[in-house]
Parts: structure tokens; sequence; C-alpha cells
């Protein structure tokens, strides 16, 4: 035997292993291709032999020409044979393998469920942890249902090494299969106080991974985490605590607060700079996520460290020679800029600088950050130095990308920052000179954009187009430059429809009937075409006045030699406006020859101005009478009948008598019904256009267009600058306009001054001018909404919202009193002098989010001394707290208001404010007091139990809407088994009904149906059997588990 | 998490990858990996300069904003890992570092042909560092410890059977090209701050 196995291996070794087949591909660099294919026919006999070692090694040689890019799918079955090789060596080559090649599609994963959990088992751990390994590697919904146990109970492995394997991989079980979230969280949550460091780590890792797809659910984790980022000392641990933290403190704002000081101690004390960074980036950042902006605000506040100093911190680090954290630095200042946009705009020298750097990765990050720090005063300026850049910028992805950050700087917020618009025409017009851009579409439509709404830049506007139409040869000189003739669209546009601001409208014409521009895109020359025709009309018009005919008989002419060119062309679109134009044109030169005068006429085929038009211009529009828009056009079918019908389609037996009928059983309310749903589903829609009755009335009389309300701004705009001109020199004129304005404040201020004669004004003169002082050139025409007609809805709405929760706070105005009887919850406590009881009674009043709890404590003096100054105090949790007087620190106790002579009772009570109710509760308190012979200061400690229970209300429920609630989907299942209980069954549903607040719904013979409801209005309802088992639905899963749980305690008890 | 690591050399050749992240990730077949990501990764990253940072946006190639590229390069081989903003962008060049020099550790001066004759031992050591893509373990000794006893117990398995095939193995590796020896950890010019207490 042991001979045959050494001859076996003698075999072998003239085979070739994976070293040899590396070998030989290099050895073969010029037919790789083909020495590979006779490798894998070698291989695949390999795989045919029954020595599992040789099968092993074709395997091992297969991963390698997996990973050079072969397919090697086919070999999925032999992988899985390897793997469930007894060795080890040869197991590992096997997992390996499966890790590479297999995913979710590959079929034979089913095979190995078993092979795997044997695995899972085995005693040597390196099994386990090889199997571990590629487990998470192709594991499959199918696999984590079926191994979720095993691995669960690896957790608690005793090896350190299979734990924290098992735990990381419990994150690739959850992401499978998420059902298993619920049972392994606690283990999981165990985890995290491993003694071993490396299970620790991957417990928070798992933890924190989940956290990121709902950070919700982790809130409750908060203090556990704190207590770890306080005592961990391991950096990759520390930094996903700290990113976790991230994600929790925009729903717990109190997080934040508690986090300022670890989280400062931390800044101030850590050497590792990654650290440092993560925790800056966390105080600003993750706080500021969007959901809640106002509470970044509050926050801020809160935090100690004003952003400055954040922001100093930063600089540091963009200061640094170290490429990376520069990087990182401009990143985070990127997020901290959406909050405190002024504490970064103070570093705007050091972001420009960073414009400068070589590495490409930071100019990105430097521009990104450029684009929040732009005002009205230094937005020439900074536009000045991008354009410096993109002359310098070599490669075009990084011009391409100034290109548009320019124009996203320029255009945001509705050219919020642009004071003068020619300089901006200017700049748009340079941006053209760019070589091989792309984004000619871009640039065009700003022109275009610009040139509609700005009515007062138009003249400069068309100016400047008529420019480049003439220079057009040199936007399409060469090829490369094809993307930027869309902006001769825009040009040719611009000329035609503010052709009367044209200089020399001839000489544009002209330039627009080149015959260089057939080679123009098809949807340019078409728009060249029409705007021709224009030019044309208004060419016309200036002609005609003159006592000399011929001049316009030659325009003309002009026309009808160039476009039959276009008419030529192979673009539908050119071809169709070129020739209806040129036929125009000819009988236009037949009236013009019989001396009639056509200009006019012409000219009126083009006449209109267009105007920009409000978004919510529509609704003016009033509805025509007689029109109904809710009413539908064809009755749609009943949604009853299409189900019923459409099986019944596929064969052609279909019976029309039955459908008509069933039409008209569709009565008026349904009707009405669905057309009040339909409303309500438009008023939520943004798209929808409103009909708003006020604005109706308005202007019903009087319909008309001429009602679009359009802003009317007339500016006049004194320069002319011929030729192309160099936005540059606006940068000059505009500080001069600037002076000239600040010159005319200051007058104006001073005359104030001297009407109200008051001597302190010095000030005033030297200090810089401020973003409002600053009036633009020219306005653009923003189309604006009706603010105060929005603005009183709103108040409305408020007015509304605020009536309804006076009412929900009638409703709940009836306290719950209920007994609190679960006597296990209070610990009743044993002291050697007093003894104490404290049945409480709770009740429950809702006011806003967190909602008061009201705890009544009795307290009975059983020793026989006198009982005086006792306080009571209890350790706030982060969910609960009790209320104290204003004033006084979170820590102080409250005095009871009376003394116990020996033998009495009395209740106080007192307030607790309960953030979340889907957890029970437990606070420790203690209560102080002086016997009054000894005159010491005795301690008693209890817990207050808040159950889950005690926050549910019992809430009468009808069937029917009872059977709504659980049609609705809205709530989720969850089910739990009593054991060992023997009573009746009605005694069974008095239980519950008395200790956890349900009601009963409904009671068919051996079931019964329950429904209860948290204060914060959660719905819970129960099915319970008489065999014992409660089906349960609620919409918060996680009240609904403990309330479960604490039911079937009750039911232990017994 | 950690979609996917790539190694390949100053020649785009590719010498290791973790590809089930990106098989699932991306649903990148084989042959777009090969015909568009890893020419696309290596163009990236090989046209920066030895002094720029570690750190790429590689946006619509790696899909998204949200994932990274980071990489390192040593000597003739760029160690590539591709993240999610999940993980902390110098702790994942501090585990590239943690790889290396574990690399040098156990394949004693570790150079390129040792990747492309062993890829499978450069996975075993990668395995121990990563599992599906989480940190696993980032202290080096544990993870040498863990290594070198699965080896050891390996050889075990092989015993006398093992003897003659190494014997040959060793006679077929003599003649292996002579190449520089090392990927020169002690002198890389990207300084990357220091985290001591990763232990």
């Amino acid at each position: 035997m042991a001979l045959k196995i050494v001859k076996g291996s003698i075999d072998r070794m003239f085979d070739k292993n994976l070293q040899d087949l590396v070998r030989g591909i290099r050895n073969h660099k010029e037919d790789e291709a083909k020495y590979i294919s006779t490798c894998i026919d070698e291989i695949k006999q390999e795989l045919k032999q029954d020595n599992i070692a040789v099968k092993a090694n074709a395997v091992c040689k297969l991963t390698y020409l997996q990973m050079l890019g072969y397919d090697v799918s086919w070999a999925a079955f032999n992988i899985v044979e390897v793997m469930s090789s007894s060795k080890f060596t040869y197991k590992r080559i096997g997992y390996l393998a499966a890790s590479q090649c297999f995913h979710e599609s590959t079929d034979v994963i089913m095979l190995t469920t078993n092979q795997i959990r044997k695995d899972l088992s085995s005693p040597n751990q390196y099994d386990t942890g090889v199997a571990l390994t590629g487990l998470s590697c192709f594991v499959t919904p199918d696999l984590a249902r079926d191994l979720a146990n095993d691995i669960m109970t690896l957790m608690s492995h005793t090896k350190p090494y299979i734990r924290k394997k098992a735990v990381l991989i419990m994150y690739k079980v959850f992401l499978k299969y998420p059902e298993s979230l619920r049972p392994a969280f606690p283990r999981l949550k165990e985890k995290l106080e491993d003694p071993d460091p490396g299970v620790q780590s991957a417990a928070v890792n798992v933890i924190c991974e989940l956290a990121r797809r709902n950070p919700k659910n982790y809130l409750s984790l908060a203090p556990l985490f704190f207590k770890l980022m306080t005592s961990s000392t391991n950096n990759w641990v520390l930094i996903k605590i700290i990113k976790l933290f991230g994600a929790l403190t925009p729903l717990e704002p109190r997080l934040g607060k508690k986090l300022i000081e670890p989280l400062t101690n931390l800044i101030h004390s850590t050497s590792a700079m990654s650290l440092l960074y993560e925790c800056v980036n966390t105080v600003y950042i993750d706080v500021n996520t969007p959901p809640l902006p106002s509470l970044s605000l509050s926050l801020c506040l809160y935090l100690s460290l004003p952003p400055q100093l954040c922001v100093q911190k930063l600089r540091i680090l963009i200061e640094d020679s170290d490429q990376n954290l520069k990087y990182l630095g401009l990143l985070a200042m990127s997020k901290i800029l959406k909050t405190h946009p002024k504490s970064v705009q103070s570093h705007k020298d050091l972001i420009l600088q960073c414009l400068d750097d070589k590495d490409e990765s930071i100019r990105l990050r430097a521009l990104d950050l450029l684009y929040g720090m732009v005002s009205k005063k230094n937005l020439m300026e900074i536009v000045k130095k991008l354009m410096l850049h993109v002359d310098k910028a070599e490669g075009t992805t990084y011009r391409d990308e100034l290109l548009t950050k320019i124009i996203d700087i320029c255009s945001q917020s509705n050219y919020q920052y642009i004071t003068n618009f020619e300089w901006y025409i200017s700049i748009l017009v340079e941006l053209t000179r760019l070589e091989g851009t792309r984004h000619g579409h871009l640039i065009a439509s700003q022109m275009l954009d610009v040139a509609i709404r700005v009515k007062a830049i138009r003249g400069f506007a068309v100016a400047q187009m008529a420019t480049l139409l003439d220079n057009a040869h040199l936007l399409t000189g060469n090829m490369q430059r094809m993307g930027i003739c869309e902006v001769l669209y825009a040009a040719a546009w611009i000329c035609g429809e503010f052709s009367e601001h044209l200089e020399n409208p001839m000489q544009t014409l002209e330039a627009m009937l080149r015959p260089k521009v057939a080679t123009l895109p098809g949807h340019i020359q078409a728009v060249y075409v029409q705007n021709a025709a224009k030019l044309f009309a208004t060419v016309l018009k200036s002609q005609e006045g003159n006592t000399d005919s011929t001049a316009a008989q030659e325009t003309s002419q002009l026309m009808i030699d160039r476009l039959p060119l276009f008419v030529q062309s192979a673009n539908l679109e050119v071809q169709e406006r070129a020739s209806c134009i040129l036929q125009l044109v000819k009988y236009i030169q037949k009236l013009q020859q019989k001396d009639v005068e056509v200009a006019e006429e012409v000219s009126a085929l083009f006449a209109g101005e267009l105007n920009p038009v409000a978004p919510k211009a529509q609704k003016k529009v009033p509805v025509p009478e007689g029109l109904d828009l809710d009413s539908w056009i064809n009755e749609p079918p009943s949604e009853s009948e299409s189900e019923d019908e459409q099986p019944k389609a596929i064969f052609a037996k279909e019976e029309p008598k039955h459908s008509r009928p069933r039409r008209e059983e569709v009565d008026e309310k349904e009707l009405a019904k669905r057309r009040e749903a339909r409303k309500q589903e438009q008023a939520n829609n943004p798209f929808y256009i409103k009909a708003s009755p006020s604005s109706q009335k308005v202007y019903q009389e009087a319909p008309g267009v001429e009602h679009i309300p359009v802003v009317q701004i007339d500016l006049s705009v004194p320069l002319k600058v011929p030729g192309l001109p160099m936005s540059d020199q606006y940068v000059k004129l505009e500080e001069e306009r600037r002076q000239k304005e600040r010159a005319e404040k200051k007058k104006k201020e001073k005359k104030k001054r001297k009407e109200k004669r008051s001597g302190r004004g010095k000030k005033h003169d030297s200090g810089p001018e401020s973003e409002e002082d600053i009036t633009p050139a020219h306005q653009v025409d923003i189309v604006t909404e009706e603010m105060p007609e929005k603005s009183s809805k709103h108040k409305k709405k408020k007015q509304k919202k605020e009536k309804e929760e006076k009412e929900k706070k009638k409703k709940k105005k009836h306290h719950h009193h209920h007994h609190h009887s679960d006597g296990g919850g209070e610990e009743a406590v044993q002291n050697g002098t007093v003894e104490e009881e404290e049945p409480l009674l709770t009740s429950l009043k809702n006011k806003s989010s967190t909602y008061q709890v009201v705890v009544s404590v009795i307290f009975e003096n059983k020793c026989d001394s006198f009982l005086k100054s006792m306080e009571f105090n209890v350790l706030d949790s982060l969910n609960s707290k009790l209320q104290r007087p204003e004033g006084s620190g979170p820590h102080d106790g409250l005095t009871v208001p009376f003394q116990l002579p020996p033998g009495v009772s009395n209740e106080a009570r007192f307030v607790f404010t309960v953030q979340s109710i889907i957890m029970p509760q437990k606070l420790k308190g203690t209560l102080t007091f002086i016997v009054k012979d000894s005159s010491t200061h005795e301690k008693l400690d209890f817990k207050l139990h808040f159950t889950c229970t005690s926050y549910l209300i019992t809430t009468p429920c009808y069937s029917d809407a009872f059977a709504k609630l659980l049609e609705s989907g809205d709530l989720k299942c969850s089910s739990v088994r009593l054991e060992g209980v023997n009573m009746p069954f009605h005694h069974l549903l008095a239980r519950i009904c008395f200790h956890h607040h349900f009601s009963v719904v409904e009671r068919i013979d051996s079931c019964a149906s329950m429904y209860s409801r948290s204060i914060q209005g959660h719905h819970v309802c129960l099915l319970v059997k008489v065999t014992v088992s409660i089906d349960a639905k609620c919409d918060e899963p996680t009240l609904l588990g403990n309330v479960l749980d604490e039911i079937k305690q009750t039911f232990s008890q017994c | 998490m950690i979609k996917a690591i790539l190694i390949f050399n100053n020649h785009g050749k590719p010498r290791l990858r973790t590809n089930n992240t990106l098989f699932t990730l991306f649903s990148l077949s084989n042959n777009l990996f090969f015909s568009h990501f890893l020419p696309e990764t290596f163009h990236l990253v090989s046209k920066r300069d030895e002094n720029v940072c570690n750190f790429l946006e590689g946006g619509m190639l790696i899909g998204g904003s949200d994932y990274k590229l980071i990489y390192r390069h040593y000597a003739t081989l760029y160690f590539v890992f591709c993240v999610d903003s999940s993980e902390s962008e110098l702790g994942i060049l501090d585990l590239i570092q943690v790889f290396v020099e574990t690399l040098d550790k156990c394949f004693e001066n570790v150079c390129e042909l040792d990747l492309i004759f062993h890829v499978d031992k450069v996975h075993n050591i990668l395995a121990e560092m990563v599992m599906g893509g989480m940190v696993l373990e980032t202290n080096m000794n544990e993870i040498i410890t863990q290594v070198d006893a699965q080896n050891k117990m390996e050889k075990s398995e092989a015993g006398i059977a093992g003897a003659p095939a190494r014997a040959v193995s060793a006679v077929k590796n003599m003649n292996l090209p002579e190449m520089p020896r090392n990927i020169n950890i002690g002198d890389i010019s990207i300084k990357v701050p220091n985290l001591p207490s990763f232990k």
C-alpha cells in the first residue's frame, strides 16, 4: 500500500505543477494561447483520474488560468470534489478555487451545503477557517439559510481564530438571508465585548457595515460603542466606531454632544494621522448629513469646538507635503463647506493654491470646493484664475472638467453671483476657443439662456455671436473640434432671433450662407437656414426704406443663389426648411420685380417676441367653461373586471353582455371617492400642474396670453466693445463700477448723516463692501414664484396641523391609568431597617416627539423610626430621563415632598421623558433618606422597569378596521409559542388583556384576534390560538418582539 | 467594504485578483474585466507620478462616486484596492503596507517572481487578512502565525510522499531567471503616516 503511494507520487512528480505551468507560459510568449490550450487538455485528463492529489494539482492550475482570464466554469464539479477531500492541503486548494471561480449562478454550489457543514464542525480549526473563508466569497441565499445556525454556533467557538471569522462572515449571511439577523444579533452584540481584540474588531466591522444600511436600528448600541471608543486602543476599531457614530448622530442629536469630549481628546492625543482625520471628519460631516439640516446648526452650538478650529485642523492637513493628507483634507473641507461655508471661505487662498497642484485628484477636489466659495465679490477673480488654468491644462479630461466647473460656478442658483453679463458672455466666447472640448452644447445652452433671459445683454450678445459666425471657420477648422461647433447653433439662433440688434445684418447673412456651412451637422444647418430667413426679413425691411430698390433685389438673389445647396442636403430637416424658404424667396423676388413692397409682410412671418415663461404660468390660463379636468374621457374598466377578463381574453369566447351592466354598477359614490383619491395623488405629485381656484377667478374674465406674468426689466447698456472682448477688461470695469457705486452710496450716507446729525460714521468709510452692496449691472429675468400666495398656503397648513395636534392631545388626555401588576418589575428592596414597596401607577402623556411617563411611587415605611429628607434619584439613560426642575444638574436628585412616620405609606409622582418606546428600559436609582434618631444618611437602591407593555394602551378596535389594518401590508409579522400553559382559553385571553393592555377584537371558537395601540400609535395585532401559539403583527418589529417576549414571560411565571 | 483587490505589474499584467466581488458587484464578466476594467485601471494608475496622492476617483469605471481606488506602487508592482466609503482611506493604505510586509516575511525578500510562481500562497496569506471584502486581521504577527501553522500542517500531511516531489521541484527551480529579488519596501518614496498602534 505504502509502496503504491510512493509510486503514485513518483509518477506525479513528473506531472506539471503550478510552477511548471507558469514557467511554460513564460517560455511560450509567442504562442501563449496555443500552449495554454494544450495545458487545459492535460488538465482535463488529470481531472479524470481517481487520484485526488492529481486532481488537486489540476484544480490549482485552473485557478491560475482563471486569473489570467480563461473560462474554467466547466470544472466546477471537480472543484467541489477537491473541496471534499479529507486532507487539508487539497481542501485548501479546492476552497481557494471555489472562492475564485464560483458565483451565485454556479449551480454546483447547492451540492456543497453538506460538505461545508461538515467542514464547519471539523475538529481542525484550519478546516473550519478555510471553509469560512471560501464561504464568504460564494455564499448564496440558500447556503446562508441552511448554514446560518452552524455559523452562529461558531461565533462562540473556543478558538478566537474561528470566532472572528464566524463573526465576520455573519455580515454576508445577513445580506443573503436577512431573517437570520434577528436571532443572531444578541450574540453579535456579545462579541463586541469579546476578550480577543480580533473578534471585537470583527464584530465592530460587521455592525458598522450593517449600520451603514440602516443606522436607526443600531442606536441602542450607542452606549456600548461609547464605552468601546473610550477604552479601545486599536486604531482600526476606533476608526470604524467613529464612522459608525457619524451615521448615528444625525438620528440622535444628543449623541453629538456626548461625543465632543472623547473626540476632542482623541484629536488632541492621537499620533495617528488617519485617526485624526476620521475624528475631524466625523465631528462636522456626519453630523451634517442632509436629513436634518437644522440639526447641524444646533449641533454646532453644542459643539464646543467652533468650526474654525476644525477647518484650522484641516488646513494643517492640506498644507502638509503629503499628498494623501492634502487630498483627504480637501475632501473633508468640502463636506464642511456644505454647512459652514463662511468658515471655509476664508481659506480661499489655500484652495486656489491647490488648483496648481500637479496631482489631478487634488485639483479635482479643489475645483469641487471652489463651487461653494464664490460670491458676487470674488466670482470674476476666481473665474479668471480658472481661465488661466484652462489655458495651461494638458489633457482634455481635466480641461473639460474645468470648463464645466466654470459654467457651473457662474450659472449656479440662477446666475446669482453674476453682476456683469457682458463679462459672462465674453467668458463663454473665450471658452469656445478651447480645443477638443466635448462640451460645446453646454456653452451653447448657456449662451441661449443668457441671451433670452437677460434682455439688456441682447445687443452685446448679438454682436459677439455675429463675430463668432463670421469666424466660424476657426471653430470648424479641424475635425477634432467638432464638439465645439454646437456653439454655432446658439450663435445662429441668437443672430436670427434678435436680428434687430445687428450692426451689419447683411454681412452676417452672407456668413450664414457660406458654402462651408454645409459641412456642419444637420441640426445646426437647419438652424442656419431658418435664421437666415429671419435675417433676410430684417435686411429687406432696412433696404426697402431706401429709394434704390436694387439692393433689396440683390439680397433676394443672394438667397436664391445660396439656398439650393441646402435643398440638396441629406438631412431631411435642412432640406425641408431650405426648399420651403427658397420658394418663398422666389415669390418675393417676383413681387419685388413688380415694385411691390413686401418687407412688412415678410417680417410678419417672424413677428412676436420671445419671453421667458414662469414655471407656474400654466395655472394662470383659465380652464375653459364646461371642461371638467377630473371627469373621465372614457370610463375606466373596473379592476375586478380586468382581472376576470384577462385569462378569458386568451380564448376567443368573450361575453360582451357581462361587461356592460357591470360598468353601470360603479355608482356615483365610488366615482367620487376615486376622484378624491386622484386629486390627492395629483396634489402630491410635484410634476402635476395644480388647479388653483383663486387664480382662475381673477383671470376668468380676460383670458389671453398677456396675463402670463413676465418680469419687465429695462436697463441700458452703455458699453459698446468692438470685436471679441477679453473678459479681463470687465474685471477692471467692474472695479470702477463698484467704486462709483460706493462713492454714490457714500454720498447718500453722508446726506443721511447730515440729516440725522449723528456724529459716528467714520467706521463706515473704510469697511469692506458687503455682499448686498454689490448691485448687478444686468438682471436676469428670473422667473419668480408668487411668494405671497405660497406663504399664505403654508400658514394655512400650519394652522391645520396645529389643530390636529390639539385634537390628538385632547384624545390622549383621558390618561390611561393602569395597574402595574408586574411585581417583579420594580424590585422590592430590602434593607435592614426599611422596606418599601413600589407598585407603580404609570400614566402616559403624549407631548410632541418625546413622551412623558408619570410614575407613581408608593413609599411605605416598614420600620419603627421616622424617615425624613428623602431624596429620589435615577440614573438617566439616553432614552429615558427623569424630569428635573429647571436649573438643576442632570445628576441631582428630587426631594420627596413628605416625611414618613413609622407604618405610614404615601405616594409621590415623578415624570420621565421617554424618547423611544420600542425597547424595554431598566433604570437604576437610589433613594437616600435620614433616619431621624441616627441622623445618618441611608441609601436604598432600586430598579425601575419600563416594560414595552406599559406603553400600550387598551384601545377598542372593530373587526373590519382590524381586517383592513392586517391587509394594509405595513405590518411586520412575528410569532411565538407559549410552552406549558394549562388554563382555559378565556383565562388566557383575560390574562393578556389584563397584563398587556390588549382588547379582544373577535373570538371564533379556538382563536381570537386582539388589538392594542402604543402611545406612539403603533398598531399591535395578535392572533391567539387555543394551541397557545400567538401570531402577531406590528408596524415596529422591535416593539413587537419585546411585547411578545413580555407576554411569554408573563405566562412562564404562572 | 473592500470590493476588489488587484495586483498588476508595470506593464499592466495581472498578478493577482480577487474577483468574486467583481462578479457580484459590477456584474463584470471575465471578458469585461480584461477588455475594460483592468486596462482602464492600469491606465489611470500608471500615468500618475510617484509623489502624488494614492487615491483615485474612478467614477463610473468602478461603479459610482461611493467607490475609490486606493493604490500603492512597489518597484514593479501596483497593489490596487477598490473600496467604498465605509473604509478609511489611510487605513487601507496601511493595510496594503501590512500586506506587502507580510509577503516580504513569508517569502523572504519578496519579488515579483514570487507572486508569479506562488499565486496560491499569496491568496492564502491574503485570506488571513481580508475575508469576503472585510478586514479580518491587521496584526502582521498574527497573520504570519496562522499562515505558518497552516503550511506546517500541509507539510506534515505530505509526509514522506511529498519528499520526492519537493526534490524535483527544487531541481526545476534551480534555473529560474535572475531577476531583482526585492520589491523595495525599504525605500518607498510615498510617505504614509505611520499608524504605530495598529497592533
